[in-house]
């Protein structure tokens, strides 16, 4: 195994990780719901119950990929995490608040209400699938920070990398073509919660709300994406010579897409399976909508993690200075620890089939009326 | 109060506060294991509806333990930028293990254990409830080869390109897993939490009985509780006589500052309180034998000659040795030359060892808060054998049915609830408080593994975690007692 293949194959991993994680924010999506006028509170606790069944794999899946990234990549950890310092603590904080919602949520000693942590909920269901579009965006514009190793023999300024502006992160909410991507996460993550819920409950009136719910947030999902797409494939990209100099490409990403015609068909596929499952939740009876939208989810934003750094591209780039970008070879770990974890990663699979084992016992009853009024061990 | 201050004030907060939830989720996983077996086993109701009421204790406490983990992770990136890169590549691998093989066997196995109760067999239940106490003690294994690696960091060679601790070859990985320091914190701190969960069913079971109320249930309760403290405090007491000798080899700064030993030597006297010693404990608890050498805290400074015969350097020696290192590399980064890359390189490795020495300012900057260390050492120990008396004592009380009369007993057991924190607490100041300045021991000091971020960001998100983490407290304790008062739903006949 060359250093480049385990280098590729962590990438692959990466956006494997950053798939799955985008597909289980379906959680975050359904939470949505707590809002939602025309459920009653007993409608409300079947969503709340069937995503507390799901949770803490959304949360395990975050945790595993900023674990993953940290031993992978260091670099883009001490780099990113360190400097967009307000965009991780704030998804830190929805997150941390969501850990712990379901558990206090109906406790009468939780001292903010049942109002208040379903809203905590509902905030990170906006939140985090907005940041992580937002953050992963700026994978493609650019952000403004320098790296310089040499820094640490100067004592009085040993930081290695360093953030351009006092926003630290905030000012992605000012690159449009980030916030394209975060908008249309937020949106997707809404469909996916709906596709998941209609899934998961047997009650008529929840999946009729469920439905509505799909057709009302398609449109704007698909526009919100179809601009960010067709942007993407127009600007300037971060090509990286073989030398790993960094330098400005026009079309770049276009150009990615057709050298790598795996990565397009694998485009193609997600983007056509999720419409599959919004055609199948929104607009006909069946309920096995998330079943294509959720692989599909997986697919696209794989697809678009290999076109920010496979094919010479600088995955996560600096707009300040471009030589300090970060591209698959000058932020990874080391040969060894990538050929240790690589082959930790082979379990991967068993991980999987118990997941998908415990799940499929889980679910082999639909949550409904009957067992939410028997209120035992319920959230 | 500059950043490297509220970083460090920031991340001790969130690991204390971690720390206060893990204890009883590993101590109350295998009290709900066992129990949850004996019911399967003996095919009885009251231990199902025994293991029912730990477990709903058991769900809220662990809530909160995985929101403050992952803020833990995160930090290491915000807050220790250098950090993260400088030994990503050694400290970054146990944990995207952890996250592979330990947290999504607790996520998806708290799932089922919480709500399977009348979806899955009772065996596939039993084996859920076993594996979400096996994942969190996998997760604790790996958090410590993690941290272990930074006590005491083996299989990791300085490479001057890329600026970074990084893995010296691929049997090193199994230099960083079996490190000593991390096997023994492993055992120490998983069985800590064994004695935590064992005292905590042993406290709530006393509560019971002193208000008269489910007794049968508190009495079966305390013999399953008891008996996993008890154990967990003999393996404390074991990894803890392992923890010093390794202390003493790896860490002897933090030794001579937990004993406040000033000035070492052979045959050491272990202090119990200040002007009470045990002549020679010391260098029998650090060396196992009778007249080996501890060096205490001037001996580090000045320099001392350790028990292999080595020359130790003194710090200041280190200091300047570091410097030469640091030099070296800026040099080596800033040449293009052949020859002198190659002299640079030359120089850096004949330094290279105490190139975190280089960033220190003075000396003493190497000495820990001596007295934090030195007097959480001891209300480790004594705490934590009070709470083995008492858990002793539980067990007898409860073998010998002798409970209803020794009402002092139950009120002491309560009273080792909180005490059970405070130990905890004050074995992590010990370890943590007891290696400064050092994230990475020897290598990389506070001051330099820092974010550039001012003071006030970090000090703004200080407080933020502080207003959170008491609300989250207060709302567990609420949720905790009134759990408690309430009680399991264990019916009358049987109870």
């Amino acid at each position: 195994m060359s250093y480049t293949f385990l280098q590729n194959y962590w990438w692959f991993l990466i956006a494997l990780l950053g798939g799955l994680l985008v597909f289980l924010m379906f959680v975050q999506g359904a939470n949505l719901h707590l809002g939602n006028r025309a459920l009653n509170d007993a409608q409300k606790r079947m969503v709340l119950n069937s995503t507390g069944r799901k949770w803490e794999l959304t949360f395990t899946t975050l945790v595993t990929f900023g674990g993953a990234f940290f031993a992978s990549f260091p670099l883009f950890y001490s780099t990113s995490f360190g400097g967009a310092y307000w965009v991780w603590v704030l998804l830190l904080i929805s997150f941390v608040f969501q850990a712990v919602a379901y558990e206090f949520h109906n406790k009468k000693e939780n001292l903010l209400g049942v109002k208040g942590f379903r809203i905590a909920l509902m905030v990170n269901g906006l939140l985090a699938p907005f940041l992580v579009g937002t953050a992963v965006g700026t994978f493609f514009t650019g952000s403004d920070f320098t790296v310089n190793k040499v820094a640490i023999t100067d004592p009085s300024a040993p930081v290695i990398s360093t953030w351009g502006n006092g926003w630290h992160g905030l000012e992605a909410l000012g690159q449009y073509h980030a916030v394209l991507l975060g908008c249309t996460l937020m949106f997707l993550a809404a469909i996916l919660g709906s596709l998941y819920i209609l899934n998961n409950v047997e009650d008529d009136h929840v999946k009729a709300q469920m439905r509505r719910s799909i057709k009302v947030s398609t449109l704007p999902f698909l526009c919100f994406f179809l601009v960010w797409a067709v942007l993407l494939m127009l600007v300037r990209g971060y090509a990286v010579a073989e030398d790993g100099t960094v330098s400005l490409e026009p079309f770049k990403y276009w150009h990615n897409l057709l050298q790598m015609p795996a990565v397009l068909v694998m485009l193609l596929a997600g983007v056509v399976l999720v419409l599959i499952g919004l055609w199948k939740g929104g607009f006909t009876e069946s309920r096995k909508g998330i079943w294509f939208a959720g692989p599909g989810t997986v697919l696209v934003v794989m697809s678009v993690f290999f076109l920010a750094g496979y094919n010479n591209t600088a995955y996560y780039p600096s707009s300040t200075d471009l030589q300090s970008s970060l591209t698959l070879a000058n932020s990874s770990s080391s040969y060894f620890t990538l050929k240790v974890m690589s082959w930790v990663s082979l379990l991967i699979p068993f991980v999987v089939a118990y997941i998908a084992y415990a799940w499929h016992a889980m679910d082999r009853k639909k949550i409904d009326a009957e067992e939410i009024g028997q209120g035992k061990d319920l959230y | 109060m500059d950043v490297v201050f509220w970083s460090r004030i920031q991340f001790a907060m969130t690991a204390a506060y971690h720390w206060l939830f893990v204890p009883l989720t590993l101590g109350l996983a295998l009290v709900m294991a066992v129990m949850e077996t004996l019911y399967v086993v003996k095919k009885d109701e009251f231990w199902k509806k025994t293991a029912q009421f730990w477990m709903k204790l058991f769900a809220v406490n662990f809530a909160v333990g995985i929101a403050t983990g992952i803020i833990l992770e995160f930090e290491f990136g915000t807050n220790w930028s250098n950090y993260s890169w400088m030994v990503g590549d050694m400290f970054g691998a146990p944990l995207a293990i952890e996250g592979i093989l330990a947290f999504f066997m607790e996520a998806t196995f708290f799932a089922v254990m919480f709500f399977g109760w009348n979806k899955v067999s009772k065996k596939f239940h039993l084996a859920s409830t076993w594996l979400t106490g096996i994942g969190a003690t996998v997760s604790a294994y790996w958090i410590l080869v993690a941290n272990g690696w930074m006590q005491n960091p083996v299989g990791t060679t300085f490479n001057p390109d890329t600026v970074r601790s990084e893995m010296a070859s691929a049997a090193a990985f199994w230099e960083v897993i079996s490190n000593p320091v991390a096997v023994s914190k492993f055992c120490h701190s998983v069985t800590s939490g064994w004695v935590t969960g064992g005292i905590f069913v042993v406290g709530v079971s006393a509560w019971y009985l002193l208000r008269k109320r489910h007794a049968v249930f508190a009495k079966k309760s305390m013999l399953v509780g008891a008996i996993v403290g008890l154990v967990g405090s003999g393996a404390v007491m074991l990894s803890g006589d392992s923890s010093g000798i390794h202390a003493a080899e790896f860490q002897p700064m933090k030794l001579a500052a937990a004993e406040g030993l000033q000035d070492g030597g052979r045959g050491a006297a272990f202090t119990i309180v200040p002007g009470i010693k045990i002549p020679k404990m010391l260098s029998i608890l650090a060396t196992h034998d009778i007249n080996g050498y501890v060096p205490g805290i001037n001996d580090i400074l000045n320099g001392y000659t350790d028990n292999e015969g080595n020359e130790i350097p003194s710090v200041a020696e280190k200091m300047s040795m570091g410097r030469e290192a640091l030099a070296a590399l800026a040099w080596y980064r800033g040449t293009d030359d052949p020859s002198d890359k190659a002299e640079a390189r030359y120089a850096l490795e004949e330094n290279v060892q105490y190139m975190g020495y280089g960033h220190l300012e003075k000396p003493e900057d190497v000495v820990p808060p001596v007295g934090v260390v030195f007097w959480a050492f001891r209300f480790m120990i004594g705490f934590g054998m009070l709470i083995a008396l008492v858990l002793l004592l539980a067990l007898i009380g409860v073998w010998k049915d002798k409970l209803d009369k020794w009402q002092w007993l139950l009120w002491a057991a309560i009273i080792c609830i909180p005490l059970a924190y405070i130990t905890g607490q004050c074995g992590w100041i010990v370890a943590e408080v007891g290696r400064q300045p050092w994230t990475i021991q020897g290598l990389l000091p506070v001051n330099v593994a820092i974010s550039s971020l001012s003071a006030g960001a970090v000090q703004t998100t200080f407080f933020v975690f502080l207003a959170v983490f008491a609300l989250f407290l207060a709302i567990e304790i609420r949720i905790m007692i009134s759990a408690i008062r309430k009680g399991p739903e264990v019916e009358p006949e049987i109870d």
